[in-house]
C-alpha cells in the first residue's frame, strides 16, 4: 500500500517570494528518501507541498504537478483532508496535543475522523505505539498527558500518532534534530521497520543519518540568499556519498560548502 | 537612566577570588523593621505631627534606608540594591492588596448584620421605612436570571465571533468586525441601557405586549449582553492567538478538517483563558446598575419571569437601598453588596475548577 510520489516542475511561493523552483523527482514505494542541503534551500517547503501543508500559510501557493500513484494531489476535486490522511507528516519539534492524554494523542487522527469504537481505538493505539518503539515505556501511563513525556518520547508519540491513521507516505522534517543520540537511533531503527509498509521522505541535516537510513538522496541548494532552491542531484544514496556527479554535491557532503 | 552610550566601566569587573561573601544575618531585616517602627513612632508622636498612617509611612522609608545602609556596609553595593528593590516590590504588592483587603473587610463587617434567613428568603414587597426586615430574594433572582440569559446570549456569539476573526477572517470584513468590537468596548453602560430602552422596550416589545412598552429582566439581559460581548470577543481572540501554530498543523497533518481542528484541538487548549475572559465579563455585568434601572425598572416584589414585568437586581438593590430614607436600609445595602461579591467569587472559582478539570489528570 506504499505509494509512488512524483513531482514534476514543482514551484512554491510564499506570497511574492519564490522558495523552490522546478523540482522534478520521483520517490519509489517502500523506500527511504533523504532530502539534504544547506538551510533555507527549500527542503521543508518541498516536503510541505507534498501533503498540501504549504498552503496552510496565508499567501503560500504551489505550481506544477504532484502526483501520488498517478493521482494529482492538487486536482480541483481532491479533498485536502484525504491527501493528508494518505500522506502523514512528522514535524521538527514534537507537537503532542497538550489537552490530550497519551492514548488520546495516538488515536487523535482516528477519533477526530469519526472512529468511535473503543476496541478499534485501543487496538490501533497499541499497534502504533509498538511500531514507534514506545509501547513498553508508556503502556502503564496511557491516561497521563502526552506533554509529560521526554522530548524523544514525545517525538515517537508524534510518529505513533502519524502512523496510527495508516498513511501510505510518511514525511519527516528533521525529526531527530531536537533529540539525543539514543532517541535518534531509536527513530532510525523505526524508519528501517516502517520502510516495509510506508514510503518515507525525510529531511535531515545529518549526513551520517542520511547515509545510514536512506536508499536515495536528493541534494537541494540555492545559488545565493533570495534565490529559489533547486534540486541539484538525485541518486542512490551510495552514489551520492561516494561518487556524486555534481561538483556542488561533492563540496556540500565533504563539508566545503553549506 | 544613563544618558551616554559609553559604558561606565571601561574594564570588566575584577574576577572574584572567592565565591563566598559576607551576608547579613537572618534576624537583621526584622530587627531593622522593628527599630524603624519604634523610631518612626517616636519621631511622629514626639513632634506631634500625625497619626498611625504617618508612622507607617515613615517607618517604611526608614526601613528601606536602614536595610540599604546595613546591606551596603556588610554585603556590598550589588546586594544592597537587590535588597532595596525586593523590599520596594513587596511594598508595592502590599499597597495593591490593601484596598482589596479593606473592601472585603468593610463588606464583611458591615454586611454581616443582615446575613439572615429573612434577607435571602423575602423581598421588599410591602416593606416600609419603619420595617426592619425585608430582603433581597427578588434582587438575587433578578441578577441570576439577567446575567444568566446575558451569558447564554454572549458566550456562543462572542466565541464564534472570535473564532471567525482569528481563524477565518480575511480582509476588510474581519477588520471591520474587529474595529466595531473595539468601539463597543468603550460604550458606557448607560448608553447600552438607553439603546435597549429605545430599540427593544419602546419599539420591538410592544408588538408582543398589547402595545405597551415591555420593561423586563430580558431587556436588562440584552443590555448586559451588549456590555459583555466585546470583553468576551477580545479575550477569546487573544487566547486563540496564543495557541501555537504547530498544534493546528499537527491536526491538519492527520487529515483533520479545519472546523474540527478548531473545535477539538484549538478551543480545548485555549479553554482556561477563554473561561477567565468570560468570568470577567460576567463579573462586570453583574455589577451594572444603570441599564437594569432603565429597562427592567427595578421593583420590590419577587418576579421569576424575566420576560414580563419589572425585575430588580443586586446592584440596583444596593443603589436603591443606599439612597432610601430608612435607618434599616444601609444594612440591607451592605449585605446585598456582600452577596453580589460572594456570588461573583463563587462563580469564578467554580468556572476555574471546571475548566481545569477539563484539562488532564482526571
Ligand atoms: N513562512 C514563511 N514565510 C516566508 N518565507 C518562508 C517561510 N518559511 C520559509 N520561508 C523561506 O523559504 C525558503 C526555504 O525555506 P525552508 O523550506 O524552510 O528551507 P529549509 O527547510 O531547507 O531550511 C527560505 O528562504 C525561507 O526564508
Ligand atoms: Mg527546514
Amino acid at each position: 500500500m506504499a505509494k509512488r510520489v512524483e513531482a514534476a516542475n514543482v514551484t512554491a511561493y510564499y506570497g511574492g517570494f519564490k522558495a523552490i523552483e522546478n523540482i522534478n523527482l520521483t520517490v519509489e514505494p517502500k523506500t527511504v528518501t533523504a532530502l539534504i542541503g544547506p538551510s533555507g534551500c527549500g527542503k521543508s517547503t518541498f516536503l510541505r507541498s507534498i501533503n498540501r501543508m504549504h498552503e496552510v500559510l496565508p499567501g503560500a501557493r504551489v505550481e506544477g504537478n504532484l502526483t501520488i500513484d498517478g493521482q494529482d494531489v492538487y486536482d480541483r476535486d481532491v479533498d485536502v483532508t484525504a491527501v493528508r490522511r494518505m500522506i502523514g507528516m512528522v514535524f521538527q519539534r514534537p507537537n503532542p496535543f497538550p489537552t490530550m492524554s497519551i492514548f488520546e494523542n495516538v488515536v487523535a487522527g482516528l477519533k477526530l475522523n469519526g472512529v468511535r469504537r473503543k476496541s478499534i481505538l485501543e487496538e490501533a493505539a497499541e499497534k502504533a505505539l509498538r511500531s514507534a518503539n514506545l509501547w513498553d515505556e508508556v503502556k502503564d501511563r496511557l491516561a497521563k498527558p502526552g506533554a509529560g513525556l521526554s522530548g524523544g518520547q514525545q517525538q515517537r508519540l508524534c510518529i505513533a500518532r502519524t502512523i496510527a491513521v495508516e498513511p501510505q507516505v510518511v514525511l519527516m522534517d528533521e525529526p531527530c534534530s531536537a533529540l539525543d543520540p539514543i532517541s535518534t537511533l531509536a527513530i532510525e531503527d523505526l524508519m528501517f521497520q516502517l520502510k516495509d509498509k510506508f514510503t518515507i521522505i525525510i529531511v535531515t541535516h545529518n549526513m551520517q543519518q542520511a547515509a545510514r537510513v536512506s536508499d536515495r538522496t536528493a541534494f537541494f541548494s540555492i545559488e545565493k540568499t533570495g534565490d529559489p532552491g533547486r534540486l541539484i542531484e538525485y541518486d542512490n544514496t551510495q552514489k551520492i556519498f561516494s561518487n556524486p556527479s555534481q561538483k556542488k554535491t561533492e563540496d556540500y557532503i565533504t563539508g566545503r560548502f553549506g | 537612566m544613563s544618558t551616554t552610550l559609553t559604558p561606565r566601566r571601561a574594564r570588566p569587573p575584577a574576577q572574584p577570588t572567592t565565591l563566598r561573601a559576607r551576608r547579613l544575618p537572618a534576624y537583621a531585616a526584622p530587627v531593622i523593621a522593628v527599630a524603624a517602627l519604634l523610631l518612626a513612632a517616636g519621631l511622629v508622636y514626639g513632634a506631634g505631627i500625625g497619626g498611625p498612617v504617618l508612622v507607617v509611612v515613615v517607618a517604611v522609608l526608614l526601613y528601606l534606608a536602614g536595610l540599604f545602609g546595613a546591606a551596603n556596609a556588610v554585603e556590598g553595593r550589588r546586594s544592597a540594591r537587590n535588597r532595596l528593590w525586593s523590599a520596594l516590590i513587596h511594598s508595592a504588592f502590599v499597597l495593591a492588596v490593601l484596598p482589596l483587603a479593606s473592601v472585603v473587610w468593610t463588606l464583611v463587617s458591615k454586611g454581616a448584620e443582615r446575613l439572615d434567613a429573612d434577607f435571602f428568603g423575602t423581598s421588599m414587597n410591602n416593606i416600609g421605612a419603619r420595617d426592619a426586615n425585608g430582603g433581597a430574594y427578588h434582587a438575587i433572582i433578578g441578577t441570576l436570571e439577567q446575567v444568566g440569559i446575558a451569558t447564554l446570549i454572549t458566550v456562543p456569539l462572542g466565541v464564534l465571533c472570535a473564532i471567525y476573526i482569528v481563524e477565518y477572517g480575511r480582509g476588510r470584513f474581519a477588520f471591520a468586525i474587529r474595529f466595531f468590537v473595539d468601539v463597543m468596548t468603550g460604550i458606557p453602560s448607560i448608553v447600552t441601557g438607553l439603546f435597549v430602552l429605545a430599540f427593544w422596550v419602546l419599539i420591538v416589545s410592544p408588538w408582543f405586549n398589547d402595545g405597551r412598552p415591555g420593561f423586563s429582566g430580558f431587556a436588562a439581559a440584552l443590555a448586559l449582553s451588549v456590555l459583555m460581548l466585546p470583553t468576551v470577543v477580545r479575550s477569546t481572540e487573544e487566547m486563540l492567538r496564543l495557541v501555537p501554530a504547530p498544534l493546528r498543523e499537527g491536526a491538519y497533518a492527520l487529515g483533520v478538517a479545519k472546523w474540527k481542528t478548531i473545535l477539538r484541538v484549538v478551543l480545548p487548549t485555549a479553554l482556561p483563558g477563554i473561561v477567565t475572559g468570560i468570568m470577567l465579563a460576567i463579573a462586570r455585568a453583574a455589577g451594572e446598575t444603570a441599564p437594569v434601572l432603565l429597562v427592567a425598572g427595578g421593583g420590590a416584589a419577587i418576579n421569576f419571569n424575566p420576560f414580563e414585568n419589572n425585575q430588580s437586581s443586586l446592584a440596583l438593590f444596593v443603589y436603591q437601598q443606599a439612597g432610601e430614607a430608612s435607618k434599616y436600609s444601609p444594612a440591607r445595602a451592605w449585605t446585598a453588596a456582600l452577596t453580589l461579591v460572594a456570588l461573583v467569587l463563587v462563580l469564578t472559582v467554580a468556572a476555574k475548577l471546571l475548566a481545569r478539570r477539563n484539562r488532564l489528570g482526571r
